[in-house]
């Protein structure tokens, strides 16, 4: 729940500015991005997501170097994932 | 050395181990808590007090949301799920938490229905799906979750739902820190600032710890490399006689914050006069509760909630790991009676708990507990019989 994971926007949805579709490692959900609203996201953008919700806009190599370190703790990653995966948010 | 796990960039670390090094003065001891539990994670996993000189010492904060959540409300909880026809949602993390009668995962068992989401946003769809149901959502967090479940509220408004509410939890991380910085038993020289919940606050709620008590901060990103450098800009300031706060983690955390996420705060939540936190204590205006305006989503007005107050079990000293007084290792209890299988406390539940994080990375055997605890147990048997 604590843990920033960094996903890159796929496409901002059309009927629905405040949700954009993002992927995660391969796994592609919906999340909001009303938190930030003053960034005006595009696809290719890189945010950190904390519960469904887009909190902050990172660049490219902060993503890569955040996966990496989630990657490295294991279990609290694997389990928020799994729990991504299950998240079907409209 | 033998504890460190490789990393990327140890040769780096190593070189910032040095810097950390000659900026010690001798005969000087340094104690700099991690606030958040996420550092405490990395700080574990990485073995990061390897790379520190023995005269800098690292201490765990309160700031894992789970680890906080007092038994009473856990049970508070319990009882709104047991009502009829009620769903109760909530994080994961929550699952296992134990109140003063069993944790959601026993009640489920029993018979409540508790379901797991990833977002509050799923717990609404849950709502959506089920409309002859109440559907609640557990509420928790710092500031980090709390503008997510103002957002949900906020949609469930402009969706018209009637049967969905929040059970608000949301704690607020300066009044935990005022509540250290008060405590008698607790001698720091900084601290390393909390990253996530930073994007949210940004720097400026912490400018009173430089002002007022002298205490550098510096908050600090994830990585190992990010927590070396951070413990190395406090060891900087305090050898220059400055006392600020620093942002170390600025690629991610902006100085103002996310106005967006305090505005929506703002205008569904309100502070408490009080909160109960597991190990600390009632602290003032340190949580939030859904405000008078939003009152048709707020679960504590809509269920009859007990309110009970649980006192921790004895045995348990998850108080004093959350303070920073204790390592956790030094728990009478920690990595026998209560391991992350059978949690007696918070802080072996979470991953980001001290506890847990302690156990998990094998930091200690479980010979090597034993011979802890057993000297800790003979050191503390006057005081805690």
């Amino acid at each position: 729940m604590c843990l920033g994971i960094p996903g890159e926007i796929i496409e901002i949805l059309t009927d629905r500015p405040d949700l954009a579709k993002v992927d995660v490692c391969g796994v592609k959900r919906a999340i909001n991005i009303g938190l930030l609203e003053d960034e005006e996201l595009s696809a290719g953008d890189w945010v950190l997501i904390h519960v469904g919700f887009a909190m902050s806009k990172i660049d490219e190599r902060e993503a890569k170097a955040a996966l990496e370190f989630l990657e490295g703790i294991g279990q609290a990653y694997a389990e928020e994932l799994a729990a991504l995966s299950e998240s079907n948010i409209t | 050395m033998r504890f460190v796990d490789e990393f990327r960039d140890a040769d780096k670390a190593m070189a910032l181990s040095a810097q950390i090094a000659a900026l010690c003065e001798p005969g000087r001891h340094y104690k700099f808590m991690e606030v958040c539990g996420g550092h405490t994670h990395t700080i574990y996993k990485h073995g990061l007090e390897d790379y520190l000189p023995d005269t800098v010492q690292l201490v765990h904060g309160p700031g894992c949301p789970v680890c906080v959540i007092p038994m009473g409300r856990v049970d508070d909880a319990i009882a709104i799920a047991e009502e009829p026809g009620v769903i109760m949602t909530s994080f994961g993390d929550m699952m296992r938490v134990p109140g003063g009668r069993g944790s959601f995962f026993d009640s489920n068992a029993a018979g409540a229905d508790i379901r797991m989401v990833y977002s509050p946003l799923d717990a609404l769809k849950v709502a959506q799906a089920n409309p002859d149901k109440k559907v609640v959502f557990m509420a928790i967090g710092f500031e980090t979750t709390a503008p997510s479940t103002a957002m949900t509220m906020l949609r469930a408004e402009a969706l018209g739902l009637t049967n969905f509410s929040i059970f608000c939890n949301h704690v607020t991380i300066i009044p935990a820190i005022k509540a250290i910085l008060d405590s008698p038993d607790l001698r720091l020289d900084g601290f390393i600032g909390p990253g996530h919940v930073s994007t949210v606050i940004g720097c400026r709620p912490y400018e009173f710890i430089a002002a007022e008590h002298g205490k550098p901060l510096v908050c600090a990103g994830f990585e190992p490399l990010d927590i070396l450098q951070s413990v190395y800009m406090l060891m900087l300031q305090l050898k220059e006689g400055r006392c600020e706060v620093e942002n170390q983690y600025s690629r991610v955390v902006p100085w103002d914050g996310n106005l967006k996420a305090l505005k929506v705060i703002n205008q569904t939540m309100a502070l408490r006069p009080y909160f109960e936190w597991r190990g600390l204590g009632f602290i003032s205006h340190s949580a939030l509760a859904v405000n008078e305006q939003y009152a048709a989503f707020d679960a504590e007005r809509i269920f009859n909630v007990p309110g009970v107050r649980v006192a921790d079990p004895k045995a348990c000293q998850c108080g004093e790991v959350l303070k920073g007084v204790l390592k956790p290792w030094e728990c009478k209890v920690f990595g026998t009676a209560c391991t992350p299988e059978t949690p007696i406390g918070t802080c072996m539940v979470s991953s980001e708990g001290a506890c847990a994080a302690y156990y998990n990375f094998g930091r200690f055997t479980r010979e090597r507990v034993k011979e802890a605890t057993r000297t800790v147990d003979i050191e503390l048997s006057p005081a805690r019989p």
